[in-house]
C-alpha cells in the first residue's frame, strides 16, 4: 500500500512540477496555441471557400490541428530536463521509473486537453459547425484520442531528446505508430459531428480504448530502459 | 572455412537453388490467371516478400526483447539485421504492389488496407534504423531501438484493425483464411515454392549480416583496448 | 563502456568510512568515468564493484538512497524557486520535508530568505550552495563530487569543504574527482591517480607533503606511462 502511496506522490510532484514551470515560462502553452489558431486558418485558405467540402473534411482538420498541435507541446515535454542535466537527476533518484512516465504522461495529456478545449470553439466557429450539441461525445473521443496519443509521444519525447535532428525525428517515429489513433478518432468524431450516436462507432471506440491500455501498461514499462543505460 | 561461414554459405546456394526452381514454376509452369492474366505472376514475388518481412520482424521484436533483457550485444546485432533485411522485402513488397496495382486497376498507388499498411510497417522500421543511426552511441542506440521495435510490434495488429476498418479494396487474405488457401491448386505449389526460397533468403542474408555486425562490435572493442593501453 | 568514450580497466578502490578520497588524473583519464560509475550514473559494459556493500548492477536503487552528487551542473530547474526544487527533490525521493527543515538548511548554505528566489536569478555559487542545502536535507552517507570547485568563490569553497568533511566526520565518506591539486591535498585525505582507464598510482596523505604531490603527479599523470607506485 506504501508503494503504492508513494508512486501517486511522485506522479503528482512530476505533474505539479510540469505545470509550475510551464505557467512561469509560458513556452508551450503559447506556441501550441499560435500555431493551433494558425492552422486553422491555413486551412481555410488550402481548401477553398466550398462550405460543403469544408464540412466533408471538418473531421479531419479538427484532429490535424489537434494532433498537429499535441506534437508540438510533445516536443518540448523534456526541454525543462535537458537543461541543468535534470535527466541525470531523474535517474539517480531512488524509486519506481513508472511514475516519473505518469507523471510526464499526465503534464502532457493536460496540456494537449487544455489547447483541444479553445480550438474547438474556435474550430466551430471558422468553419460554422455546431459543436456544443454533441461536446460530451466530442470529449469522450477528444480524451481517448489524446491519452493514446500522448502515451507514446511521451515516451518517444523521452527518447528523442538526446538525439540530433530530435524536431524531425518525433514526428517520424510518433505518426506511423498512432496511425490507429488518427483513424479511430477522425472516423469517430466523423460519426459524430453528422449527427450520429456514438453506438455506431463503437468499434472504434474499442480500439481506441484497447490502444490506450495497451500503451498505459507498455510505455512506462519501457520508460526504464529510455531513462537509464 | 569457420564451419558458421560454411553453414551460412550452404544456406544461399540453397536458397538460390529453391528461387530458381520458384521462378521457374512461377514464370512458366503455372497457369495465367483467370481474370489478371500474365501480370499477375507477380503475386509470387509479391506475397512471399510480404510474408517474409513479417518473419523477419517478428524476429526483430524478439531479439529487441531477448537484447533488453539479458544485455549480450549479439541479440541487437540480430535484431538491426532482421530489421535491415525486413526494409528489404518490405520495399519489394511496396514495389511489386505497385506495379501489380498499376497493370490491374490502373493507378501506382491505392489506398486499400494492405498497401497502406506494407506502408506503415515501412515507415516504423526505417524510423528504427534511423532512430539507431541518431543516438548518441551505439548502446543507446541499441536500447532505444529495442524499445522502438516492441512498441512498433505490439503496435501491428492495432494498426491491423484500424486500417482494414477504414478500408476494403484489396482482395481478401486468399492465403491466412480460416477455411485454408483459397488459391488454385496449380498456383498454390510455386506460391509455396518462393516462399520456402525467400525464407531460406532471409536467414542466409541475416547468418552474413550479424556476422558482419559481430565484426563491428569487436573491431570497437578492440580499438578500445588498445587505445587504452596507450 | 561501448562506444567512443574510453574503457576502464579494472579498478581496484576502496574508500574507509570517514575518508575523503581524492581521484586526480589529467583530462580524459576516466576519473569522471569512475566516478559517474559508482555515482550508478552509468553502467557498467562488463565487471561490476560494490557501493555502500550494494551490489552496482542490482542494488541501484538501495545506493541511490544513501549518495548524493555535486557535479558542475547543478540538476535544478531554472524555473521554479530554490523552495519548489528543494520541494519537489524530497517529494521524489518519498521523503516529506517542513518548511522549518527547508528554511534551516537554506540558512545553513548563506541562503536565508531565499526560499522564494527563482533559480534563474541565482549565480553560480548560489545555485551550488542550494545544491549543498538540498544535500543537507537528503543527509547522504557517500558524496560523490566532479570538479566541485569550478566558479565558485572563497566562501563558497569553504561552505562546500565543510559539508564533506562533517560527512566524512559522522562516518560517511565521499570522492572527489578534480584536476585541482591544492584543492584535492586540502580537502582528501587519500589519493588515486588515474591514468588511461587505469589506477596508475595511489597514496595516502600522512607523510605526503603538497610539493611532493604535486612532483608525483607531475611524474605519474603527465610523464610516460609507469605501472609501479605506492599502494
Amino acid at each position: 500500500m506504501r508503494a503504492i502511496e508513494e508512486v501517486v506522490r511522485r506522479t503528482w510532484a512530476m505533474t505539479r512540477k510540469d505545470v509550475t514551470v510551464e505557467l512561469r515560462a509560458r513556452e508551450r502553452v503559447n506556441a501550441m496555441l499560435f500555431f493551433a489558431a494558425l492552422v486553422l486558418f491555413i486551412f481555410n485558405f488550402a481548401l477553398g471557400p466550398d462550405r460543403e467540402k469544408l464540412r466533408e473534411v471538418a473531421p479531419g482538420l479538427l484532429w490535424l490541428a489537434f494532433l498537429f498541435t499535441g506534437m508540438l507541446g510533445l516536443a518540448r515535454s523534456f526541454q525543462a530536463e535537458r537543461e541543468n542535466d535534470c535527466f541525470e537527476e531523474l535517474l539517480l533518484t531512488p524509486g519506481d521509473r513508472e511514475s516519473i512516465y505518469f507523471g510526464k504522461l499526465a503534464g502532457n495529456v493536460l496540456f494537449m486537453l487544455m489547447a483541444e478545449a479553445l480550438i474547438l470553439p474556435l474550430f466551430g466557429i471558422l468553419y460554422n459547425l455546431d459543436v456544443w450539441g454533441a461536446l460530451p461525445s466530442l470529449a469522450l473521443v477528444a480524451m481517448l484520442g489524446t491519452v493514446g496519443f500522448s502515451t507514446i509521444g511521451t515516451l518517444l519525447a523521452a527518447m528523442t531528446a538526446h538525439l540530433r535532428a530530435r524536431e524531425v525525428m518525433l514526428p517520424l517515429l510518433l505518426f506511423p505508430l498512432t496511425v490507429p489513433v488518427i483513424l479511430g478518432s477522425v472516423r469517430a468524431t466523423e460519426a459524430i459531428l453528422s449527427g450520429g450516436s456514438l453506438g455506431e462507432v463503437s468499434n472504434w471506440l474499442k480500439l481506441l480504448a484497447g490502444f490506450d491500455v495497451i500503451f498505459l501498461v507498455a510505455c512506462p514499462l519501457a520508460f526504464e530502459f529510455v531513462l537509464e543505460e | 572455412m569457420e564451419p558458421r561461414t560454411r553453414f551460412a554459405t550452404t544456406l544461399g546456394a540453397a536458397a538460390a537453388i529453391v528461387l530458381a526452381v520458384g521462378i521457374y514454376l512461377a514464370l512458366v509452369a503455372a497457369p495465367p490467371d483467370a481474370v489478371m492474366g500474365q501480370v499477375q505472376r507477380i503475386m509470387y514475388l509479391h506475397v512471399p516478400s510480404i510474408l517474409t518481412a513479417y518473419v523477419a520482424f517478428f524476429i526483430v521484436f524478439g531479439a529487441s526483447v531477448l537484447y533488453l533483457w539479458k544485455r549480450d550485444l549479439r541479440f541487437d546485432a540480430v535484431a538491426v539485421s532482421s530489421a535491415e533485411i525486413g526494409v528489404l522485402f518490405t520495399g519489394i513488397t511496396l514495389a511489386t504492389g505497385s506495379i501489380w496495382g498499376k497493370s490491374t486497376w490502373g493507378v501506382w498507388w491505392t489506398w486499400d488496407a494492405r498497401l497502406t499498411l506494407t506502408a506503415i510497417l515501412f515507415t516504423i522500421y526505417v524510423g528504427y534504423l534511423m532512430l539507431r543511426s541518431f543516438a548518441e552511441d551505439p548502446q543507446a542506440g541499441a536500447r532505444y531501438g529495442a524499445v522502438l521495435a516492441i512498441l512498433g510490434f505490439l503496435d501491428i495488429p492495432l494498426n491491423h484493425f484500424a486500417v482494414y476498418w477504414w478500408r476494403t479494396l484489396h482482395q481478401p487474405s486468399s492465403l491466412l483464411r480460416p477455411g485454408g488457401p483459397s488459391v488454385a491448386r496449380s498456383m498454390l505449389v510455386p506460391l509455396l515454392v518462393n516462399m520456402l526460397g525467400m525464407v531460406l533468403l532471409y536467414t542466409y542474408f541475416l547468418l552474413r549480416r550479424v556476422q558482419l555486425e559481430r565484426g563491428r562490435h569487436r573491431i570497437l572493442e578492440g580499438r578500445l583496448k588498445r587505445g587504452r593501453r596507450g | 563502456m561501448f562506444g567512443p568514450t574510453l574503457a576502464l580497466d579494472a579498478v581496484d578502490l576502496r574508500v574507509e568510512p570517514g575518508a575523503v578520497v581524492a581521484l586526480l588524473g589529467p583530462n580524459g583519464a576516466g576519473k569522471t568515468t569512475l566516478l559517474r560509475l559508482l555515482a550508478t550514473a552509468i553502467k557498467p559494459s562488463a565487471g561490476g564493484g560494490r557501493v555502500l556493500s550494494e551490489d552496482l548492477l542490482k542494488g541501484r536503487d538501495r545506493i541511490r538512497r544513501r549518495i548524493g552528487m555535486i557535479s558542475h551542473s547543478h540538476h535544478l530547474y531554472d524555473d521554479l524557486t530554490a523552495l519548489e526544487n528543494l520541494q519537489f527533490a524530497a517529494a521524489m525521493r518519498g521523503l516529506r520535508v517542513t518548511r522549518e527543515a527547508i528554511d534551516k538548511a537554506l540558512g545553513e548554505v548563506g541562503l536565508e530568505g531565499q526560499a522564494n528566489g527563482k533559480l534563474r536569478t541565482f549565480s553560480t555559487g548560489m545555485k551550488r550552495r542550494l545544491v549543498i542545502g538540498k544535500m543537507l536535507l537528503f543527509a547522504p552517507e557517500l558524496l560523490f563530487l566532479d570538479e566541485p570547485h569550478n566558479t565558485l568563490d572563497q566562501a563558497a569553497i569553504a561552505l562546500l569543504d565543510g559539508y564533506v568533511a562533517s560527512v566524512a566526520s559522522r562516518g560517511g565518506g565521499a570522492i572527489v574527482a578534480t584536476h585541482n591539486l591544492s584543492r584535492a591535498y586540502a580537502m582528501a585525505d587519500h589519493f588515486v591517480l588515474i591514468r588511461d582507464g587505469a589506477v596508475t598510482w595511489r597514496a595516502p596523505k600522512e607523510g605526503l607533503s603538497a610539493e611532493m604531490l604535486r612532483e608525483l603527479y607531475a611524474r605519474y599523470a603527465e610523464g610516460p606511462e609507469t605501472v609501479e607506485g605506492r599502494s
